[in-house]
């Protein structure tokens, strides 16, 4: 990869432009359903603007990242070492995993918290091809009444709902778009 | 130019602390551990509301402070002036204009909308705590979901003194999972947990964040003969005639004349704007 694109593509204003990304992530994982629009990096393919920016924003040497399938390149990982310093683990440990939702495999692989940490579990960034707010209706703490979003998988999410309080929370991205599905919602598939 | 960095913290300890928020809004009511830092105020000031804060804020942002309803303690005027030093934010005592807002004590009686971030400065965020001083044990506890002794105190209550006194930090249900320390608000205020805003819930001395999301079932912990009641002092305000806020009592001398006041000045104030007269103001037109 050309030392362009490795030491480019970072935030051109770090506290300002990670305080937008995270008043929209936690908009999202505030209220499931929603989608906003994060911008700020430029990372290397495959890697989507609003996953690239979502790792700027909460990835440092303290979180292990794992990078699940296509999204696991040599330039990817340069990025993503040269911006935020994150150790690269395997999905069993991983603080944040990032891929689409096929490479990012069986859930039960990653992270639920333990009873008493319910906290210390995976987020999961799953890159999307797309991102509506139709399709799974969601319901639960952040949502009024009822809300709608395009969701990769419907049985995998109900299941790890099931675990709560513990289980994996997801941001969905999309271009320069995100959503968020914490745990604590309930999914149901509506025809 | 400011020689802060942006909202005063430094970019990891903002990640951290963002990190902590999100997971704290995917398990309402849960308290997620973080590395509080020291802040150049004391502990007992606010300092788990200000370092939530700081991750919070945008530059775009307009920025509010109450101390116990008031805009104008030295609490308050000291934390917002930090932020307009630090993160050159707008701010305002007018509740309808912030976008953020730091409180201890107190939830404003304007409703709050969609667009609005209430955060919580809370000195003891365990609500367990006076009945099982050990960590260990209360984190059991809330895994557990044993919240049996909460039930034995409001009990308690009930049986010296005929009904459920306890008038402050009164122990909610988040989501029919958590058992909640509401930061010390006073029981008036419990309803007002089910609201459109999001919730955050920083405690910096004990290290811990949580976090309510909008729309979240918040039940206050009572008995069907002793069902909860949102109490306040039954009096109108004396300054607006509000008879729906919560009320300050002020001893006015050493007779024994004293008066009500609404503990939220902003509300007051614009009710007072409004051409609302309360029992004193008349007297002091007059």
């Amino acid at each position: 990869m050309s030392a362009q694109t490795q030491f480019s593509g970072g935030f051109q204003n770090a506290p300002v432009d990670a305080a937008h990304a995270f008043r929209a992530a936690m908009t999202v994982m505030a209220r499931p359903g929603q989608i906003r629009t994060v911008v700020g990096s430029v990372p290397p393919t495959p890697l989507s603007v609003a996953a690239g920016t979502l790792l700027l924003t909460l990835c440092d040497p303290e979180t292990k990242v794992h990078l699940a399938g296509k999204a696991d390149t040599g330039a990817v990982r340069q990025w993503l070492a040269f911006h935020t310093g994150a150790p690269l683990s395997d999905a069993v440990e991983a603080d944040f995993a990032v891929g689409t939702w096929q490479d990012l495999g069986p859930l039960d692989q990653y992270r639920i918290g333990t009873a008493e940490y319910p906290d210390r579990s995976a987020t999961l960034i799953v890159e999307c091809t797309n991102l509506h707010q139709v399709g799974a209706a969601l319901s639960g703490p952040g949502v009024k009444g009822k809300a709608y979003l395009s969701l990769p998988d419907i049985p995998r999410f109900q299941r790890n709902a099931a675990l709560y309080p513990l289980g994996c929370d997801f941001f969905f991205t999309c271009d320069d778009k995100i959503a968020a599905l914490p745990r604590s919602t309930q999914i149901k598939l509506e025809g | 130019m400011s020689e802060y960095n942006f909202a005063y913290l430094d970019e990891q300890t903002k990640r951290m602390i963002r990190r902590a928020i999100l997971k704290g809004l995917a398990v309402p009511g849960y308290q997620v551990p973080f590395a509080s830092r020291e802040m150049p105020m004391p502990y007992g000031w606010g300092t788990g509301g200000v370092q939530v804060s700081a991750a919070t804020l945008t530059p775009e942002d307009t920025f509010k402070v109450i101390d116990q309803g008031a805009d104008d303690t030295t609490n308050a005027v000291s934390i917002r002036k930090f932020f307009e030093n630090t993160a050159g934010v707008e701010t305002t005592e007018e509740t309808e204009k912030a976008t953020v807002i730091q409180t201890r004590h107190r939830i404003p009686e304007a409703k709050l909308s969609e667009d609005q971030i209430l955060v919580y400065q809370v000195p003891i965020p365990e609500p367990l705590r006076f009945l099982e001083p050990r960590e260990t044990e209360t984190r059991k506890m809330h895994s557990l979901e044993e919240y049996g002794l909460m039930h034995v105190k409001l009990y308690e209550d009930i049986s010296q003194h005929g009904a459920i006194s306890t008038s402050y930090a009164y122990p909610v249900k988040v989501s029919d999972r958590y058992v909640m320390e509401p930061s010390p608000i006073p029981k008036f205020d419990n309803p007002k947990l089910e609201m459109d805003a999001i919730q955050l819930f920083g405690a910096g001395r004990e290290q811990r964040i949580y976090a309510v999301p909008p729309h979240t079932k918040v039940v206050s912990l009572d008995f069907e003969d002793y069902p909860f009641e949102a109490t306040k002092a039954d009096h109108p305000c004396d300054l607006c005639g509000a008879e729906d806020s919560y009320l300050d009592e002020v001893i006015m001398d050493d007779a024994g004349n004293r008066m009500f006041v609404c503990s939220d000045t902003d509300y007051c104030r614009s009710r007072c704007t409004a051409g609302h007269v309360g029992r004193l103001a008349e007297e002091g037109a007059a």
